[in-house]
């Protein structure tokens, strides 16, 4: 284990590590650079919400000690990250219990959405569910107290501070405001998810 | 022309796996692959396939499969009864099956996951650089139904090197060598010497995700909920009630429960073929 200023990597099994830092995004995005520039052997980068794990690492404690000289500039992620934007029908069953607890309008809910850049943090729960990040912190929503048992493809969800879009029908806990018609993940595609991590996204209001 | 094999009876559980799906984790996607990667691999030694050809996990109970043309197959994994046309054949060593004839494979006898190699491999779609079902996300072709039929690649023309493989039967106890970490500070040192020094039993409710172990469950020094990290294989994951979970091939790509250790992959085999009931221990600590 290192601790070298706002890096600290934890040894993860035999062939892994995790590397914490405060701005994953833009690690994730230099690890993936200097893995495609051969400076970095690991057969997977994936970011979370406050670490990156590197696994499938031949030697990590050699990969250990040169992260620390890797940090990415300061803001390195903020220009970089296509823009997709995605058409949402919002009116989902929990739009008015967020509205209540944002302390507005179902009007309100969708204006403040609509109106939000948010970036895929990372991935999880199910191929291609990207979990969004730019919401501030104090619109943060609690999950549902018991998961639905069914969710269709194409939700569009809130849940902690970030906002999701289910790709498949799933069972699932957040709070469901609307719906999207947009393929998430498709195996046919390269790459297979529409939103990988660092993508900057827009849920923009269909038209009706 | 290619080969097929018709599915007469698809068992509980049998899916088609190769070596997994890496590469994807960021995007969500499982690795997936052979829960004892060893067993598959020495199957297609058998009938001269490469390690990553596609064969078959059949989990417990067995299967019957017809085959439209002449193969060689391999059983290996969990011993059970093998047959053609009704007559028994060997485990462990290559069998060539002529065409039209009847593959049965029996319940295990011991273990859990029986792997059914067939000379140039299940030969299905590859989604994403491979044929394995996925059971957590769905990718991948769907577990076996009775009335299937499934492709098959070309043979490799030369024979195999390898005539014969054993199985080696898990002890009495399943002894899993971890090292601790990335969240064992997430646990108090009560909770580590548990984890350590008491045996856990394996759930029924284990599957292709994750052996779930029931015992004394691990305290935590930390309350709260960690923010989504990623996950690897072996990790043990410790959820709310505390009782430890050991992520197998179809694990989730990321995981809000903290992980106080990972167990050496060499040693996730031996816990795929373990029983419901055995007795799991945990062997450690190294940093």
């Amino acid at each position: 284990m290192r601790d070298d200023g706002p890096v600290r990597v934890r040894q993860v099994g035999a062939s892994a590590l995790l590397v914490e830092v405060d701005d994953p995004r833009a690690w994730f995005a230099e690890l993936w650079r200097r893995r495609e520039a051969g400076e970095a052997v690991a057969s997977e980068i994936v970011p979370g919400a406050r670490t990156v794990l590197l696994d499938g690492v031949p030697d990590p404690a050699a990969l250990a000690a040169r992260l620390p000289g890797w940090a990415p500039r300061a803001g390195a992620a903020a220009d970089s990250g296509g823009l997709v934007e995605v058409p949402v029908t919002y009116g989902g069953p929990d739009l008015a219990d967020v509205a209540d607890l944002w302390g507005t309008c179902e009007r309100g809910v969708i204006e403040r959405l609509t109106r939000t850049e948010f970036r895929v943090a990372f991935c999880g729960f199910a191929p291609g569910f990207a979990y969004l990040a730019g919401l501030p912190p104090e619109l943060a929503v609690p999950r549902l107290p018991a998961p639905r048992p069914a969710v269709p493809a194409g939700s569009v969800g809130l849940a902690g501070g970030y906002a999701g879009i289910y790709p498949t029908a799933s069972p699932g806990g957040w709070r469901l405001v609307g719906r999207t018609t947009v393929r998430l993940f498709d195996v046919d595609r390269d790459p297979p998810a529409l939103l990988p991590p660092g993508t900057r996204v827009r849920l923009v209001e269909a038209p009706s | 022309m290619t080969g097929a094999i018709e599915v007469l009876r698809a068992g509980p559980l049998t899916t088609v796996q190769d070596l997994g799906r890496p590469g994807f984790a960021h995007l969500g996607v499982p690795r997936a692959g052979a829960l004892d990667g060893p067993a598959l691999r020495a199957a297609n030694r058998l009938v001269a396939n490469p390690d990553d050809a596609a064969g078959l996990e059949v989990t417990v109970g067995g299967c019957r499969l017809r085959l439209r043309d002449a193969r060689t197959v391999a059983v290996t994994g969990a011993p059970a009864s093998v047959t053609v046309d009704g007559q028994p054949v060997g485990y462990g060593v290559p069998v060539r099956v002529p065409a039209g004839s009847v593959l049965t494979l029996g319940p295990a006898r011991q273990g859990v996951r029986t792997y059914l190699a067939i000379s140039g491999g299940i030969a299905v779609p590859a989604v994403l650089g491979s044929r394995s079902t996925d059971t957590l996300s769905g990718l991948g072709p769907p577990p076996l139904r009775d009335g299937d039929v499934l492709p098959l690649g070309q043979p490799h023309p030369v024979p195999s090197t390898v005539d014969r493989v054993e199985w080696r039967a898990p002890g009495p106890e399943i002894r899993l060598r971890i090292r601790l970490g990335p969240r064992d500070d997430w646990f108090t040192d009560e909770a580590i010497r548990t984890l350590c020094g008491t045996p856990y039993t394996l759930s029924p409710m284990s599957n292709r995700v994750g052996a779930r172990l029931t015992g004394a469950a691990l305290g935590r020094r930390r309350a709260g909920e960690l923010e989504p990290e990623g996950l690897v294989l072996g990790a043990v994951q410790v959820p709310a009630d505390g009782q430890p979970l050991v992520f197998l091939a179809d694990h989730p790509t990321t995981g809000g429960y903290p992980v106080v250790a990972v167990v050496d992959a060499a040693d996730l085999p031996a816990l795929a073929q373990a029983r419901p009931g055995a007795t799991v221990t945990f062997h450690g600590p190294q940093r």
